[in-house]
């Protein structure tokens, strides 16, 4: 069978790469900091030596619209072109060409749906900065194929965190029962407090310190029962207007596993929003 | 009211440079245009077909041509369309990075939570 060789989570900052590549001049002052511990959780997966990465985020309205919105939806194809207009011109992000792993993508749907998951797919599908400021952070070769997961973070009515939590169980059986000698790193991304379009924004932290505070440690820990007792659809309107998005780091605690404290935990206090990066080796950290 | 035909021109203009330099420059031109051509377009499907039954309210109407938004905020608006489309819009015009972004924050300080619905 597969081997699961890593669970990472991570928030995903549109803005690191125009941070971390700018010239002297015009580099931000935090710039260094976030680059160190970038480059230190980017060999938290060099380590895991991984063959295919599963690749969880959520469509920012570039290729998902409101006239046919899925709840989950897994990338089948060859390839995935990536980035698109407005992060070019909003964050600087370059185009990105990514191989597919097709058989990886038939096994999570075929699965995904025998479990209960009605999963939509995709046999063409251009990937945005959800998915791509992971692979520019953790595996800027860009050398590894994918399969892009997307969840519906955004447009309400969205799935109950407790539906992403499943998915995350669902997703690491579905590896672990991987007919393959493959070993696969699950790297999801999502937000913490996070306001965007709204009075809070770009404040000089994320919206709620304390927030963050408390779901950096569930996460940490593994405290999904913590996490599903304080986190509603409504509640997540409190922290700020875009922490739905947490719910992705709800379902990367569902791939880590009920009580699995995070192998490698970092964060980084920024501007707008806070900065966090974990990752699992559930089996085994590598030598 | 229509919270998914606010979306789709702010969907729609957002996606597309000339457009965005477009409703920029002359704002009741172009939302005219759009929803006389685009608005009852089924996107991503061919073009002999379309919708009938799409029209922005007054109130809509004049949330976009006055570049208001504030208002569509209040009208429910999804708030990263808005924010996004504004920023492409604006932000040139600030000397200071995020000066746009702050103060398009302070514009909508007097809404406090719960904010106006997003659903669709």
């Amino acid at each position: 069978m597969a081997t699961l060789a890593a669970v990472i989570a991570s928030t995903h900052h549109p803005f690191y790469y125009k941070a971390s590549t700018a010239p002297p001049e015009e580099r931000p002052p935090f710039a260094d900091e976030w680059v160190a511990k970038i480059t230190a959780f980017r060999e938290t997966l060099t380590r895991a030596r991984a063959d295919v990465l599963v690749m969880v985020g959520s469509d920012h309205f570039h290729q998902l619209w409101l006239d046919n919105m899925p709840q989950f939806l897994v990338g089948k194809a060859p390839f995935y072109d990536a980035n698109w207009y407005n992060e070019e011109r909003e964050f600087g992000l370059p185009r990105m060409l990514l191989r597919g792993h097709e058989e990886l993508s038939s096994h999570i749907l075929r699965g995904g749906l025998d479990e209960g998951f009605d999963l939509a797919f995709s046999n063409e599908l251009r990937i945005d900065h959800s998915i791509t400021c992971p692979i520019i952070t953790l595996r800027p070769e860009a050398d590894l194929p994918i399969v892009p997961i997307y969840t519906n973070i955004f447009a309400p009515p969205l799935p109950r965190p407790g539906r992403f939590v499943e998915l995350g169980h669902a997703i690491r059986r579905l590896i672990d029962t991987w007919p393959s000698d493959l070993r696969v790193a699950v790297i999801g991304t999502g937000h913490l407090s996070l306001e965007l379009g709204g009075p809070r924004q770009f404040g000089p932290h994320g919206p709620d310190p304390e927030f963050d505070r408390k779901a950096v440690e569930w996460i940490a820990s593994g405290d999904i029962e913590r996490a599903l007792a304080e986190v509603t659809l409504d509640s997540l309107w409190t922290p700020g207007n875009a922490t739905h998005g947490f719910m992705d780091f709800m379902l990367m605690m569902g791939v880590a596993g009920e009580g699995a404290k995070a192998d490698y935990a970092d964060t980084l206090d920024l501007f707008h929003t806070m900065e966090a990066y974990f990752t699992w080796y559930p089996n085994g950290v590598p030598a | 009211m229509s919270k998914y035909l606010l979306n789709k021109f702010l969907f729609t203009v957002d996606r597309d440079p000339d457009l965005v330099e477009r409703y920029r420059a002359a704002p009741h031109e172009t939302v005219a245009w759009w929803e006389s051509t685009i608005a009852n377009e089924i996107l991503n499907c061919h073009g002999g077909e379309a919708s009938t039954w799409l029209a922005f309210d007054d109130v809509e109407r004049e949330a976009l041509t006055g570049h208001d938004y504030v208002k569509l905020f209040e009208l429910g608006a999804h708030p990263f369309l808005t924010l996004t489309l504004f920023i492409a819009m604006f932000e040139r015009d600030y000397d200071e990075p995020l000066a746009f972004q702050k103060e398009y924050g302070a514009r909508l300080s007097h809404f406090s939570l719960p904010y106006p619905d997003i659903a669709t």
